[in-house]
């Protein structure tokens, strides 16, 4: 039979997740393919969706805490401190010295956790598995740490408004210590010498995912992922919070925006967080770890609850209406989280409860640009694209 | 009577022959899928199976009985005849390429004078069993994992094909049998020393037309969930697993007869330590064969997954060039020499 001429050819339109093993959790892209070749690409999301804003809004600013756990799941210090530093500042408490390298200290310690995940199932998504089963041995030394440190190890709700919920004890701080003892020589003859020079791990990630400097600002993007492309932008850096301005770090920077640069991006930060652990445990102050001035957002100690009557009402109310003489005011405040800028805007009036919290989540951002990453790509570029950006769903669904 | 008695002779012996052959072969299927659990999990700092019986060495028995006791679940929408053919083909071709592996001097179920091209075709034969599982299943992830294999598999068949042309050449025979007992006229006593590139070539095509990483993509999971068998349970997916890793068995097999001088050991080795000679061949060509399945599962545990494009470069202006090169060079050798 002759071909005539109204053959067509038709794209295929497959339908990645919400339940697929490369999508993070329940991201759902929508890809038109022509072959193996991505023609659109569409990201779909919000299928984690809890409504952490609407939420907050019938919380008190104590209550609210661990709502923020459940943003970015892998990494919850982090996002605990950015809430804690947005209603600090909203309402003028100053952190005691210790309790900041306290919070520096869990949020780097979070932020290894986090890359070590994100490389890790990104490498898994390209089909190194042996990396991903390394590095789940280290993150349980770290979640074992973070046990210790406060009886939780995932969602650990630590950080308080005005300080930390508990002193660390020596054991954890030696244990810590020893950790990072070994931890930058792990990473380079364990991880690094399974990908860096790998050739395929180059052919697969070297030139994919291009994103440059301009476009990424104008994404939004923050990050591993912006300084990948060679944008020198870390808050940790520009609006110093905690004890960032105390500790020496430097800011990897990436070339060329691709894959690969974003990936090294990540092995460095982590030895830079390793550093700044190391440089945390050295110099931690002696003091307190709570505010004395934020009586009204912190919880009287247990024991005085139980015997005291003033605490016991002073709990009462709090728990029930939160702080009655919290000033009106709003404020946006940001924070490195491992993902990018995790921004609070925090609208208070004066009801002892968030009027409105707003969050600038950095994996909703990054999970936009995932069209612009997937420009002439191909369905396996699509996969190291998706673990490039490094979304956690609970984070970009709120 | 005695008449009959002679003609059924040679039919007994031969499915005798055959039920060993496979029977021992899936037994080494079993427990390749248990080895590879295990060596993979070692070296990622984990134990593999260890709940099921001693070390979990009954896991695989359990395996099976799961997957034989499965629903087995059709697609609504599928081509069914087709989607319950695909499975049958792809195990017949990897079995049947059993027939033509010499195990030990004289061991073999059909001692053809084409065993080579006897291989080759039949796994080719098999790539009919993946492209028929994609289309029948009526998924757009089979589908996929269907394209990408058979495009794998017809570009590298040729030059897997090619890297044997050069043992062709110096064994100047296409049965395995004999191309072994080339082998040991030579001091060398393999053919991994003259055709190291066509080893090289040989084995790099052999990951790839059995799917294993770091050309997996027929079935890459984090892309395609599972590939072209990804609507497939129970028994029928059981084909599917037990028939790659019965490919893995024949591939390896063809590297020790093709380069390692199958069940012999090299003179120059048995020379100097004549007490070698008493290790029965089955036993060497066993130990081979085990080298080169824990090969497969090291690449596994050590490589990322090659892009589709990236495969196809490889494939077509890397292996196959390298192959003819070594063809050419052969064959002035073989001329001058001879």
């Amino acid at each position: 039979m002759p071909i005539t001429n109204d053959m067509k050819t038709k794209n295929l339109t497959i339908s990645m997740g919400p339940q697929h093993p490369a999508t993070h959790g329940v991201l759902k892209v929508v890809l038109e393919l022509d072959g193996e070749s991505i023609v659109k690409c569409t990201p779909y999301v919000g299928y984690l969706h809890r409504g952490v804003e609407k939420l907050a809004e019938s919380m008190t600013y104590l209550s609210a805490l661990p709502l923020t756990d459940r943003l970015d799941y892998i990494a919850s210090v982090c996002n605990n401190v950015g809430y804690c530093v947005a209603v600090e500042r909203l309402f003028g408490i100053e952190v005691p010295e210790r309790a900041k390298f306290i919070r520096t200290m869990t949020c780097e310690m979070a932020r290894i956790s986090s890359h070590i995940l994100g490389v890790a199932t990104h490498a898994l998504d390209i089909g190194a598995m042996t990396v991903f089963l390394y590095s789940f041995r280290d993150r349980e030394t770290l979640l074992d740490l973070f046990e210790m440190l406060c009886g939780a190890r995932l969602t650990v709700s630590y950080p308080r408004i005005g300080g930390v919920r508990n002193d660390v004890t020596q054991e954890f701080l030696d244990k810590l210590y020893a950790f990072t003892d070994t931890f930058p020589a792990t990473i380079e003859r364990e991880y690094e010498t399974l990908l860096n020079e790998n050739r395929i791990w180059k052919q697969r990630t070297i030139g994919v995912g291009v994103i440059t400097a301009e476009e990424a600002i104008n994404w939004g993007m923050t990050g591993p992922n912006l300084r990948g492309s060679g944008v020198f932008y870390d808050i940790r850096k520009f609006a110093p919070y905690d004890a960032y301005d105390k500790v020496e770090f430097d800011v990897p920077l990436g070339k060329n925006g691709d894959v690969y640069d974003r990936y090294l991006c990540r092995m460095e930060e982590m030895k830079q967080s390793n550093r700044i652990i190391r440089q945390c445990i050295e110099q931690l102050p002696k003091g307190a770890i709570m505010a004395p001035d934020a009586p009204k957002f912190t919880l009287p100690p247990k024991d005085r609850v139980l015997a005291d009557m003033e605490s016991l009402i002073h709990q009462f109310v709090l728990i029930t209406k939160g702080p009655i003489a919290a000033p009106e005011g709003e404020l946006y405040a940001s924070t490195e989280v491992p993902k990018g800028e995790l921004g609070f805007y925090i609208i208070s009036d004066g009801s002892g409860k968030p009027y409105r919290m707003r969050l600038r989540s950095p994996s909703f951002v990054h999970v936009s640009a995932l069209p612009v990453l997937c420009r002439d790509a191909m369905v396996a570029d699509f996969i190291a694209n998706v673990g490039t950006i490094d979304i956690v769903l609970g984070e970009c669904d709120r | 009577m005695s008449l009959n008695f002679d003609l059924i002779m040679p039919f007994i012996f031969i499915l005798v022959k055959i039920a060993i052959v496979i029977g021992v072969t899936m037994l080494h299927v079993m427990y390749c899928t248990y080895f590879e659990r295990k060596v993979i999990g070692h070296m990622q700092v984990r134990l593999g199976p260890m709940r099921v019986g001693p070390h979990g060495l009954l896991q695989p028995l359990a395996d099976g009985l799961k997957l034989f006791f499965k629903e087995d679940i059709i697609p609504t929408e599928s081509d069914k005849a087709v989607f319950k053919l695909a499975p049958i083909i792809f195990t017949f071709a990897a079995m049947s390429s059993l027939a033509v592996i010499p195990f030990y001097n004289g061991f073999v179920v059909a001692n053809i004078n084409i065993g080579l091209l006897y291989i080759l075709a039949m796994s080719s034969l098999g790539a009919y069993g993946v492209v028929m599982a994609g289309w029948s299943s009526n998924s757009k992830f089979s589908f996929l994992g269907g394209l990408r294999s058979s495009a794998q598999v017809i570009s590298y068949e040729v030059a897997m094909g090619m890297s044997l042309i050069g043992v062709m050449l110096l064994a100047g025979s296409l049965n395995l049998s004999e191309i072994v007992k080339a082998q040991q006229q030579h001091w060398y006593g393999m053919y991994l020393i003259p055709q190291c590139v066509g080893y090289f070539v040989f084995l790099t095509a052999a990951f790839a037309e059995t799917n294993r990483t770091p050309f997996d993509l027929p079935e890459a999971e984090s892309e395609l969930v599972a590939g072209y068998f990804v609507e497939y349970s129970g028994f029928r997916f059981a084909l599917y697993f037990v028939s790659e890793y019965i490919g893995m068995i024949v591939m390896s097999s063809m590297a020790v007869v093709c380069f390692w001088g199958g069940w012999t050991l090299p003179p120059f080795i048995t020379n100097a330590i004549p007490a070698l000679l008493l290790i029965p061949g089955l036993i060497i060509f066993l130990a081979k064969v085990y080298f080169h399945i824990f090969l497969f599962y090291w690449v596994r545990a050590t490589v990322p997954r090659y892009r589709y494009d990236q495969l196809m470069a490889l494939g077509w202006k890397v292996l196959l060039p390298l192959a003819l090169i070594n063809i050419v060079v052969t064959s002035i050798v073989k001329f001058l020499v001879a």
